[in-house]
Order: structure tokens, then sequence, then C-alpha cells
């Protein structure tokens, strides 16, 4: 079966929220509530709420860059000191932890930002997979809602929308 | 108020109403889109002028640097034991100034303080703009500049012995994470508002948009994920701009030179940077208002409340400066106590005294909340503020250098050469025409942010209404 695309563009987030209670309680056949994004101007977490869980992992890449980066500190500080004994220590340790401690921490903090950073492309599925349909009034003030449902599915879907007063319903076909 | 019994109009309230009326919430969003964009397009004439005038206060400093790099440090009269000058002096303030844009970002954004949105932008910028000309004044000062690769830590293969337990090395690992963090921040936060520039640019300008804007579309996921990252990014950059300015000041306090050799210096070198970066903020503020008529985003009762931020950090930094004369003047150190009374009594108590003032007694200016509201002299405040914050800089370097252990070594007399002055002056030429720059290229005031100020303030009339 062909997938197909359908985008309805709404002034404001009251009525796109009735449009996906709607839709979520309409339960037709060849359509998931998985496959529907919100777009909008500003985040809307309410909103994002009722289109169901859709989890966010950039906590992990966060943790892994913590750690990582406060290894990779300290590792590389004391490998060097260690690799180099020429140096006339008089007494005093060869790999001495707090002075090495500042170096670990920046570096704890910078790798933990990059790979927070890098969570977050991952997230967005970066640098492919674009969804299909956008119009540029969604970075203005309207708020999209996009579905992705089976080719015969989609006019029972811009039904429900246009019951909610629409500004716009943009299609795309064959996805 | 709202009398309300209902449990969901309690939480619309509680999350919906805001304090005080910071911006117009009447204001469409198409029209701040349009008022921003606009603003990249065709500022005032001003604009003009301050770029230009920046460009030919950078080329002089250009200009001073060749000479010096040419004939050597003894052309800004820098010898032992002035070997840092104004260069170090000046290195100080940039960091400091970098602080604000973190404290405004960074922190409000944590403290959910909605009044910030509208001028956290360029205060960030000016953060990586101050960065990057304080780590200019790092090469400007060693003078052989091409031996910058000494301060860097790294693996020491090639014998050239970095010494990792030196304050100077943690601080160019420091100040290069944060220049780093900054940009990934500054850049990230904006990746919304680059997309509203890619759907209203056309030709080159859409392509560069288009780029940078890394395919957002606003969708769900996008959003749930950029929030959790902008969070996160903000809650490592506090401690990060806290230990920059720290390890800034262990440069001095790890030392044994009298005057430096103070406990209290990594707090009380945080609270001047907070200090003169939210007294750089006003002037930025009121220069960005005008130029890019920005009235109706950078209001009155934003200003107001910079202000009374400004004023409270200035009263912690005034504690900290008595903390640090209290802790010498009772302390059991004679040599310490002799610089004091040298920079109170010596060749440069006038800077002493006038940085005292206008760094003390200016900002009780910000008190009166009529003088708050009167922005020609909330610019003259603030660049006294900030005349105030640099000379406490050069009051931490240059009179100690002058009045060192040694009495053979005092310079009392020393004064920096016109080629230090005008590399000082280029350093604000360069950081003017790169945020002026900035300003124009990029949006200095964050739409995706007002309008979610404007939503929060519609659902509190309504809420209201109902």
């Amino acid at each position: 079966m062909s997938k197909a695309h359908t985008l309805a563009l709404y002034s404001d987030f009251e009525e796109a929220g009735r449009a996906i209670q709607e839709l979520k309680s309409a339960n037709l056949q060849g359509f998931k509530m998985d496959d529907v994004i919100l777009k909008s101007p500003i985040e809307h977490p309410e909103l994002s709420e009722m289109l169901g869980s859709r989890p966010v992992y950039v906590q992990f890449f966060t943790l892994a860059g913590a750690v990582l980066g406060s290894s990779i500190g300290f590792t590389l500080i004391a490998s060097a000191q260690a690799n180099f004994l020429v140096q006339i220590r008089g007494g005093r340790p060869i790999v001495p932890l707090p002075p090495d401690l500042v170096i670990t921490y920046e570096l704890f903090i910078l790798i933990g930002v990059f790979m927070t950073v890098l969570g977050c492309f991952i997230g967005w599925k970066l640098p492919g997979n674009r969804s299909p349909i956008y119009n540029t009034s969604i970075s203005e003030d309207k708020v999209g809602i996009l579905v992705k449902a089976e080719a015969q599915t989609i006019p029972q879907i811009n039904e429900i929308f246009n019951r909610h007063q629409p500004l716009e319903i943009i299609g795309e076909q064959g996805r | 108020m709202i009398h309300t019994t209902d449990e969901r109009d309690i939480e619309v309230e509680r999350r919906f109403v805001p304090k005080a009326k910071d911006i117009n919430d009447e204001i469409a969003w198409a029209q701040i889109n349009k008022d921003v964009l606009r603003s990249m397009e065709r500022p005032r004439m001003m604009y003009w002028v301050i770029f230009l005038a920046s460009l030919a206060l950078f080329s002089f400093g250009v200009y001073c640097e060749v000479r010096q790099y040419q004939s050597g440090l003894g052309m800004a009269d820098l010898e032992n034991p002035q070997v840092w000058g104004l260069y170090i002096a000046t290195f100080i303030f940039w960091i400091g100034m970098s602080h604000s844009g973190t404290l405004l970002s960074a922190i409000l954004h944590i403290m959910h303080a909605d009044w910030r949105k509208p001028i956290y932008r360029f205060a960030e910028a000016m953060t990586t703009f101050s960065l990057m000309t304080a780590g200019l004044f790092v090469l400007v000062h060693l003078g052989r500049v091409w031996q910058f690769y000494y301060v860097v830590a790294y693996p020491n293969e090639r014998w050239t012995w970095p010494n990792f337990n030196s304050p100077l090395v943690w601080d160019a690992t420091a100040i290069g994470t944060y220049l780093t963090s900054s940009i990934v921040f500054l850049y990230f936060g904006m990746i919304p508002d680059l997309a509203i520039c890619r759907d209203n640019a056309k030709g080159f300008r859409r392509k560069f948009y288009w780029l940078l804007s890394l395919g957002w579309q606003g969708t769900d996921r996008q959003w749930a994920n950029f929030r959790v990252t902008y969070l996160t990014v903000a809650c490592f950059l506090i401690p990060l701009a806290v230990s920059v300015h720290s390890i800034v000041a262990t440069d001095f306090a790890v030392s044994q030179q009298p005057g430096w050799h103070i406990t209290s210096f990594p707090p009380y070198f945080v609270a001047g940077a907070l200090y003169s970066g939210c007294a750089a903020i006003i002037t930025l503020f009121i220069i960005l208002r005008y130029v890019f008529r920005f009235e109706e985003y950078m209001t009155m009762p934003i200003l107001d409340k910079t202000c009374r931020l400004t004023f409270a950090i200035a009263m912690v930094w005034t504690y900290l400066n008595l903390i640090e004369y209290a802790s010498v003047w009772y302390g059991s150190d004679p040599y310490a106590k002799e610089t004091l009374i040298f920079r109170a009594t010596g060749t440069y108590a006038p800077y002493w005294w006038a940085m005292n003032f206008l760094g003390s007694v200016v900002p009780f200016a910000l008190a009166f909340k009529s003088l708050r509201n009167h922005i020609p002299t909330m610019m003259v405040v603030s660049l006294l503020l900030n005349l105030g914050m640099w000379l406490e800089r050069f009051m931490i370097v240059t009179p100690t250098f002058a009045h060192g252990y040694y009495p053979w070594t005092w310079t009392g007399n020393w004064w920096p050469s016109w080629i230090q002055w005008g590399i000082v002056a280029g350093s604000f030429g360069w950081f003017t025409m790169l945020f002026m720059l900035f300003c124009k290229i990029f949006p200095a005031v964050s739409m995706y942010e007002v309008k979610e100020m404007v939503y929060h303030r519609f659902m509190a009339r309504k809420a209201r209404a109902s």
C-alpha cells in the first residue's frame, strides 16, 4: 500500500488541538498517531503530549559526554606527564592530582556540551530525513499538522481537518 | 488578580500570568518576524557611523600591533618589571565582559526569567566576541606571537615542556572551552530563528540561512530535543563561566606578588566580571534599541530590570572589594599592606580613587527609578561603570608590578606608550565591528522566544477573561 502525506494549517493551537483529539479518537484504518507531526513556531508541550509519548534521549548523550570528557581529559594530561620522565620533579608527584583536575574539569564540560548537541542532532535525525511537506507560514504564526497515512485514508483525515476550520490543506502523494 | 476555584484555571494562572508587562502583549507574531528581519536589512544611519568608526579604530589597532611586531615589545614600553602593561589588564576586562552573556542567557533561562528573552541573544553574542577579543591580547602581550603554543595544554612528546601545573595553561584551556561552548550555545539557540530567516530570504542569503538552519521545521520532535539540549548546555555553561574567571584570578592569586596573593580573588574576579558585563549590556541595549528600532522589544521595563540586576551585582563587587582591602589591612603581610597604601597614595592614586568612585558610588544612580528610566543618563552611567571596571583591572596589574618586593625594581612613574593605548583602542573597535556585523547578519532579538512571551501573556489574558 502506498503512503501519502497531508498537512493542515491552523491559525491557533486550540483548533489544532481539537483536530488532533478527533484524529486520535477516530480510529481510522491505515493511520497511527506515531505518524502525526506537529509543526509550530513555538514549542507547545500540551499539544505535543496529545500526540503520545515521544521520548528524548539527549540526556544519555550528555552523560556519555561527561564521563568521556573527564576520562579523556585526565588521561591526556596524566599520560603526557608520565611520558616525560626527563622532567626533574624534585620529589613531587609525576602526576599531580589537584592541578590536573582543572583541565579534566574543562574537558568534562567541553565534551559534555559537544555530545549533548550531537545527541540533539541524532534526535533530529540529521543530516537526512526531512519531513516532506513544509509551509513557510509555520515559522511565522501558523500551526501545522502533518499526517502520513495510507493513500485511501487521506480523504477521511482531510475531512476531520476540515471540520476544524483549517486555513489550508496541502497534500503530497506517493510517499 | 484571578479568583477561580477551578483547578485548571489556577494551573493556567500559575504558568501564564507574568509578573510585569515587559513587552506589548498584543503584538502579532508575524509583526515580530517583520520587525526583526527589517532590522537586519534597514538599520538607521547611525549603524554605519558606528560600524565605520569601529573599523577605523580597529585599523589603528592593527597598525600599532604591526609596529610592535616589527620592532619588539620595547615599542610598547614593556620591560621588567612592567611586563604586562595594559594588555593583560584589558585581557581580564574582556574576559569579564563575556560573563554577562552567560548570566543573562543561561542563569536567567534556568530561573525562567521571561524578561531576558528579547535581550539574551545580543548578550550571548557579546560573550563570544568579548572572548575572541580577550584571546587576541594573549597573543599581543607575548610579543613573539608564534610561540603561542607554549600556553596550550597538549601532549609533550616534542619536549616543549608545557607546564600543566601552571594557571596560564589552565587559562588557555578554560578560555578555549568557554569560547567553543559559547559559540555552540549562541548558534544552537539561534537555529529556529535562522529557519525564519531562511523562509524569508532570497538568493544567496537564503542558501546561507538554509545551511545554518539544519533543516529546522519546528516539529514537535525538534522542539522537544531542542529544549532539553538548550537547557543542558545552559547548565554546563554556568559552572564553566565561573571556572574561567576563577582560573584567570588564579593567574594572580597563586603568585607571590604582594597585592595578588589573596584568597578572595576568584569570587572578586567573578563578581567584577558579571558587573562589567551587565554594564556593557546596558550600553549595547541602548545602542541597539535606537539603531535597529527595537523600541517594541527592548522596552523600558526590561532596561529597568537590567539596571536593578547591575546594581545588585555592583553591591556584591563593592563588598568583595572592601573585603579584599580589609583582609590585606588586617593581615600579617607588610608587603601587601605597603602595596595597598601605594595604590591609595602613590602615583596611581587618582586612578585607584576613580575606580572606587566609579565602581562603588556611581552605581547608586541605578537605585533611582527616575534615573533608570532616563536613557541618556543610563548610557553615561553604564559607560562610567565600565570605565571603573577597566580601571580596576589596570589597578590590579600595574601598581603591583610598579611596587614589588625589591625597591630597586620600583617604577612608580611608569606609563604605557601610545602603542599600547592604540592596541587597546583597536580592541574596542574590533569588538564593536564584529558585534555590529553580527547584528546585521543574524537576528539580534530572539523571535521565537518573544513569540513565546506574547503567547503566555495571551493565555494569561484569556485566563483572566474566563
